[in-house]
């Protein structure tokens, strides 16, 4: 069978190649975000803030997510939301609109035609703005957190990390992750930044105290 | 005192390119280092480092240049270079021809002798330990730090500190000077739009300063940055940092240049 | 009808053309000065940004060490999880492979990440011959499709492309691969955006199978991962019943841990972010979410060539950030289709010469293409060191005979200069010819190309050594 035979012949190239062992990497950089406290909890939670801003996205910080989640649908003009199977019913009772749960899967067209959806994540860094989802409780299927064009995530303060070594040593690489620093941008034309082409355009996230 | 004996500890390596059409950069250099309690000796045997071979990918011809520097120079406790890419050669380039030449006992040579090769901003500044060299220069002038000294020889502000404390001089800073000036020995022969496009730019940036003066501490640089303007019509004159230094009160100013008010 | 790189001129005949293009030039000097300033903001941010560079450079020849052993983990791993790992010597096979994929499903329209492999194999215009449409989604890699186009930088293949040329690109070329550009589109980046995300909506949405490569695949877990800014990547990854991925052997990295090292270099060193707008990961499939199927191509295409090169081989840590192109003032002054290849630049001057070997006088050319100014060494965020590498290959050359006339010639000046005698008489020669030269101002010859813009440095009447001799005469 000729996939036998290119696999056999790439491994045998590597070896005739006689590439010399190579030391262990030092790993002398940081695992914090750098400048600040990793023990400052308010600190990481405002640089977390922060960045979100930078990247023009809408931070609510809050006591119950409820109300947030509400107001910030309301503000962008939300009339439809799309929440994964087993989301907790507070998240939305605070709103008046349509909301779908993704059971029965949605399809892609409906997810499509859907004004926005709401979440939870698996883990965030401070130090990019980032936030994690891996499909997990309350997160429901990629699809879904990528059609709608507004996301709105709610992230509790515990699940922030300073920098993204935390973050990624809490992670399972077997689950499908995303992780999102900001809505949707490209810099494709003259290397100038310009938000939202095909994934959510709007990132809204409520960040729980 | 037998011919090949050195008379002096210290020699003046003035590169093959100062030697036939820069040498008032090696007049400069010994009139400098004389001035400085350094007493410099020119062994008569140089001829070139062998950059141009070496660059252009002939390692093995660049073997024998590099033998040839050895035997020269051996018997020396520092050499002097008035060249950042040439006084780089024997550390980053001789091994690599010692190496293609199966030459070992070459490679060991040029270990040993390699750490005694130094560029003359950097003696100036760190073997001799001085910034003010008692220089005057009522012009103003501006510098181009060339790739091989910012990068490769690593001279940082060394250059820009040597200009600012000549007494008279009116410095300013280059625009864009990290970028190269298109020169690239070989490239400019076998790339020469891209070399003219880069050195156009190069050009343009120098203009801007105002200034009557563009140093370097590599005349091959400003042999290709000064042959831009002069073709251009534009009276900037080119001059190697150490033409510069090694100028007094007592020479005033260089004459055929706008002289600058005292700025301090 | 795709076109191809295939029997490009060498770099100072392509050169000398994009040099001509003031256009050109504009484009791509505005890019790339805009891109650096960046990058410099966002390294500088970093107190820590050289040990990260260290780890990336020794995690990268650890990699190269144990190819083997990484690259049967990987397999084992993928197929663990569910996916079906292929393996390809060359580029035909991998095409060969990729379309036998994709006429299982028979589909017949397919969409596509960007990835610089896919383009050096030449996969859209294989899967074309085969009847296959293949769509890029990436809005550089779709101004480059359907401007007929080739890609000039690896990061944002239509960096040489202004604004107005881009608006007339959309509107006269989208309405005949799908949906048409908006009437009345302007030349405002955001406008533009907001033509092609509705322009390959439609595709996204209908695709049933997508082509990928990957930034790196993991090989103690067998993860896949892509980076990238729009969400093309997302969508390619997530809403295919069926997913390829394209992936050069160099690309793996031995532990889930390694990422956190390039992770936080690659997009400040790329695109002068702290992290993309999207990072995927993906490891084989998952029920209920994503592709159904998945295939992992494993491709050597020349790297096992480059892979025992000694000095060469610090090429495969490259990560595909572009910072070299984007600092190089060769390649700010030609763009990236003076190189002729998909990767262009101080990468592509030695990566494209070590893949395919300097046999012929376009890749022999290449690494010529630079003056070992070394600014790409220094943003390098795997430390490659470019010049070491770019002065190797021209031994190589070199030594292949490629250049007869000038190994003569250099050999012939060398002679003169290690015997003292005749340096001493040359020296003196070009002092007696000085006052001769002044009213010269041409070279001839080769050196012609030389005097075409610079004059030539008046020839003094005394060489330093005569000066010498007659000063320590009066000395003595």
């Amino acid at each position: 069978m000729t996939a036998g035979t290119a696999r056999e012949e790439i491994l045998r190239r590597i070896r005739a190649a006689a590439v010399p062992p190579a030391p262990e990497p030092p790993r002398h950089y940081l695992r914090h975000a750098p400048g600040l406290d990793p023990h400052d909890r308010e600190a990481g939670l405002a640089l977390f803030a922060e960045r979100l801003e930078e990247y023009g996205a809408r931070v609510l910080r809050a006591d119950a997510p409820g109300p947030a989640v509400a107001r910030v649908l309301d503000d962008e003009g939300a009339r439809s939301l799309v929440v994964p199977d087993g989301l907790p019913a507070d998240w939305t009772a605070g709103w008046t609109g349509r909301v779908r749960v993704d059971r029965p899967p949605l399809g892609k067209a409906e997810l499509d035609a859907t004004d926005a959806v709401l979440t939870g994540c698996a883990a965030a860094v401070a130090d990019s703005g980032t936030l994690v989802l891996d499909g997990g409780a309350a997160q429901g299927r990629r699809a879904a957190t990528l059609l709608p064009d507004l996301h709105v995530c709610v992230v509790r303060a515990a699940q922030v990390h300073s920098a993204l070594p935390g973050a990624l040593a809490r992670l399972d690489p077997a689950r499908p992750l995303t992780f999102v620093s900001g809505p949707s941008a490209t810099a494709d034309i003259e290397m100038i930044r310009v938000k939202g082409v095909h994934g959510p355009r709007r990132l809204a996230v409520v960040l729980l105290e | 005192m037998p011919p090949n004996a050195p008379r002096s500890r210290t020699a003046l390596f003035v590169t093959c390119l100062n030697d036939t059409l820069f040498p008032g950069t090696g007049r400069a250099a010994v009139t400098l280092l004389r001035r400085l309690g350094v007493e410099v000796d020119f062994p008569a045997a140089q001829s070139c480092c062998g950059q141009m071979h070496f660059n252009t990918g002939y390692r093995r011809e660049t073997a024998r240049l590099a033998r040839h520097f050895v035997d020269t120079f051996a018997d020396y406790e520092e050499i002097v270079v008035p060249s950042a890419s040439c006084a780089g050669m024997p550390a980053e380039s001789y091994p690599l021809a010692a190496e293609a030449a199966g030459d070992p006992g070459l490679a060991r040579e040029v270990a040993e002798l390699a750490p005694r090769v130094v560029e003359l901003t950097e003696y100036l500044t760190d073997r001799l330990g001085v910034e003010q060299v008692g220089a005057y220069f009522p012009h103003r002038v501006t510098y181009h730090p060339t790739c091989h000294s910012l990068r490769a020889t690593g001279l940082g502000e060394r250059p820009h500190r040597l200009l600012r404390a000549v007494a008279g001089i009116d410095y300013v800073e280059l625009p864009a000077q990290e970028e190269c000036c298109g020169f690239g020995g070989t490239f400019s022969v076998k790339n020469p739009a891209v070399s003219g496009a880069m050195n156009g730019d190069k050009a343009r940036h120098v203009l801007e300063t105002g200034a009557s003066v563009l140093a370097a501490v590599d005349n091959s640089c400003l042999m290709n940055i000064g042959g831009r303007l002069t073709r251009d019509g534009h009276p900037v004159r080119t001059l190697h940092l150490v033409e510069i230094l090694a100028r007094t009160e007592r020479d005033g100013p260089l004459p055929g240049l706008p002289v600058v008010e005292a700025v301090r | 009808m795709s076109r191809s790189f295939l029997g490009w001129p060498a770099f100072p005949q392509a050169s000398e053309r994009e040099v001509g293009n003031r256009q050109l030039r504009e484009n791509v000097r505005r890019a790339t000065h805009t891109i650096r300033g960046k990058r410099a903001v966002l390294a500088a941010e970093r107190p820590d940004w050289e040990q990260l560079r260290d780890s990336a450079a020794a995690i990268k020849d650890q990699v190269l060490a144990g190819l083997e052993e990484h690259l049967l983990r990987v397999e084992e791993k993928v197929t663990a999880a569910g996916g079906t790992v292929h393996w390809a010597r060359d580029a035909a096979e991998a095409n060969r492979i990729v379309t036998d994929l994709v006429r299982a499903t028979g589909e017949r329209e397919i969409v596509k990440v960007k990835s610089m492999l896919t383009e050096e194999i030449g996969l859209d215009a294989a899967l074309e011959a085969a009847g296959i449409n293949a769509r890029e989604t990436d809005l550089a890699a779709t101004i480059v499709q359907l401007g007929d186009d080739l890609p000039s930088h690896v990061v944002v293949p239509a960096l040489h492309r202004n604004r107005t040329e881009i608006r007339e690109i959309f509107a006269r070329e989208m309405g005949r691969h799908g949906r048409p550009a908006p009437e009345g589109l302007t030349d405002d980046p955001a406008e533009l955006a907001e033509a092609a995300r509705l322009h390959l909506r439609e595709k996204f949405l209908g695709a049933k199978v997508a082509v990928s490569g990957a930034n790196f695949v993991v090989a103690e877990t067998g993860t896949l991962v892509v980076v990238e800014s729009e969400g093309n990547g997302r969508m390619c990854l997530t809403l295919a019943d069926t997913l390829i991925s394209v992936v050069g052997i160099e690309k793996t990295v031995p532990t889930w841990q390694d990422l956190e090292v390039f992770l936080q270099l690659l997009a400040r060193n790329a695109t002068g972010e702290r992290m993309a707008p999207y990072t995927s990961t993906w490891t084989g499939t998952v029920d209920g979410d994503g592709p159904r199927d998945f295939h992992l191509v494993l491709v050597d295409n020349g790297r096992t060539r480059a892979l025992a090169d000694p000095v060469g081989r610090q090429a495969l840590r490259c990560i595909r950030c572009g910072a070299c192109m984007n600092t190089c003032p060769v390649y700010e002054r030609t763009g990236g289709h003076a190189y002729g290849s998909v990767y262009p630049g101080p990468i592509g001057a030695i990566l494209n010469p070590l893949l395919k070997g300097v046999d012929d006088s376009q890749t022999a050319s290449l690494p010529y293409a630079s003056t070992l100014c070394g600014a790409c060494n220094e943003v390098c965020p795997v430390r490659i060191r470019f010049t070491d590498v770019l002065l190797d290959l021209r031994a190589q050359v070199a030594d292949g005979g490629q250049h007869p006339v000038e190994r003569a010639a250099l050999g012939a000046v060398g002679a003169v200069m290690e015997r003292p005698a005749a340096w001493k008489a040359a020296v003196k020669g070009a002092g007696l010819v000085g006052p001769l030269l002044p009213g010269r101002t041409r070279l001839p010859g080769p050196l012609g190309g030389w005097t075409e813009n610079r004059a030539l440095p008046d020839v003094p009447r005394e060489s330093f050594r005569s000066w010498w001799k007659r000063n320590e005469g009066e000395r003595a």
